[in-house]
């Protein structure tokens, strides 16, 4: 597994990435490199044991019943979501643009998402009497 | 033709690609906007099913019991969470061997000289390791749909029902495109191999395929482990 355990090629949005020659690409290969099997190899470890804490924390009582118990899963599917999108979807080795063309959307979905729940869910404020 | 040699290759594009001025790839471009807008298409079912939810006249309910006189016969909760958190985990190792197969194509030429490179390196092995857990995948949610259905839960039955199969589906309707898509390249590969050249087009897949898996890591929580 040698070849593998050094920075696979990558960067797919840029002309550089297409297998091309020459010192320039190879260039913007290092500048677009993506993750390591080993790194993908972890990424997938961890994502598993969040995954695992998750259920595990579903089937206990006392902690169900404490105010940390929405938060705590809120913060470890946010982390899982994050790590996906960072390395999986190369997100943070790619260029500026796709990541404002996926953040953008993600804040309005976000922002609209809790203002819903405001409005009419069980978040809702209720003003005057 | 510019004078630049570098600009050149931007404008003529190897391989006959699609380069805008941003010097990006237009169909990776596309592929993040259109994910970008599939965040506010799922956003919207979500809010829906968290707005609805706890507000069901009639069970079965997600994760409490069901008593007479709200259900003609007592009922328990709904969900089944150890089978829905193996499917989870049959989608997260897809994403695995979805970005392995993107490794596979783009260092197809790289020597490869153990057995563990070899297995590495085949890109049939990790499309068709993708496939088949995205079908597992959406074997696991039939079977989640069908003992719903038997045990009194359909999309007219109440609010849970209704905006729980309605995002749960759009989301199976998307890993079943994922699957068909992935197939496609599958067929490609067996055809005339994909080169380091088709990678775009197996990254393109495989950042829908990967974006599936983030709204599945959204959905896991909001629906089925928040009570």
């Amino acid at each position: 597994m040698a070849h593998n355990d050094t920075a696979p090629r990558g960067g797919h949005g840029t002309p550089d990435s297409h297998g091309a020659p020459g010192a320039a690409h190879a260039a913007a290969h290092d500048a677009h490199a993506h993750p390591t099997w080993k790194q993908y190899k972890w990424v997938a470890l961890i994502l598993t044991l969040i995954t695992v804490v998750e259920v595990w924390v579903y089937y206990i009582p006392a902690f169900v019943a404490t105010k940390l118990f929405v938060p705590s899963l809120l913060i470890m599917s946010a982390v899982k979501f994050a790590i996906v999108v960072l390395f999986y979807m190369h997100l943070k080795y790619d260029a500026r643009l796709f990541r404002a063309l996926f953040t953008g959307p993600l804040i309005i979905a976000v922002v609209t998402l809790i203002s819903l729940l405001f409005l009419f869910g069980h978040l809702a404020v209720r003003l005057g009497s | 033709m510019s004078a630049s040699p570098a600009l050149d290759h931007i404008e003529a594009g190897p391989h006959g690609h699609h380069y805008t001025t941003t010097g990006l790839d237009s169909r990776k471009i596309a592929v993040w906007a259109f994910i970008g807008s599939e965040c506010m298409l799922f956003a919207s079912l979500i809010s829906t099913y968290l707005i609805y939810k706890g507000r069901s006249v009639v069970g079965p309910f997600p994760h409490e019991a069901c008593n007479p006189p709200a259900c003609a016969t007592a009922l328990k909760p709904i969900l089944n969470i150890p089978v829905t958190s193996a499917s989870t985990f049959v989608l997260l190792m897809s994403s695995l061997a979805m970005v392995l197969a993107l490794a596979a194509v783009e260092n197809r030429y790289l020597p490869k000289p153990t057995l563990g490179d070899r297995i590495l390196g085949s890109s049939k092995l990790w499309l068709w390791a993708t496939c088949i857990l995205g079908a597992t995948f959406l074997g696991f949610q039939s079977y989640e749909f069908t003992s719903f259905v038997h045990e009194g839960l359909s999309i007219r039955t109440n609010l849970f029902g209704s905006s729980f199969f309605t995002l749960t589906g759009f989301h199976g309707a998307h890993v079943t495109a994922g699957v068909i898509w992935l197939g496609t390249l599958l067929a490609i590969d067996y055809k005339r191999g994909l080169e380091p050249g088709d990678a775009i087009n197996v990254d393109i897949a495989a950042l829908y395929w990967h974006f599936v898996d983030v709204v599945w890591i959204a959905i896991f929580t909001l629906v089925y482990l928040i009570k």
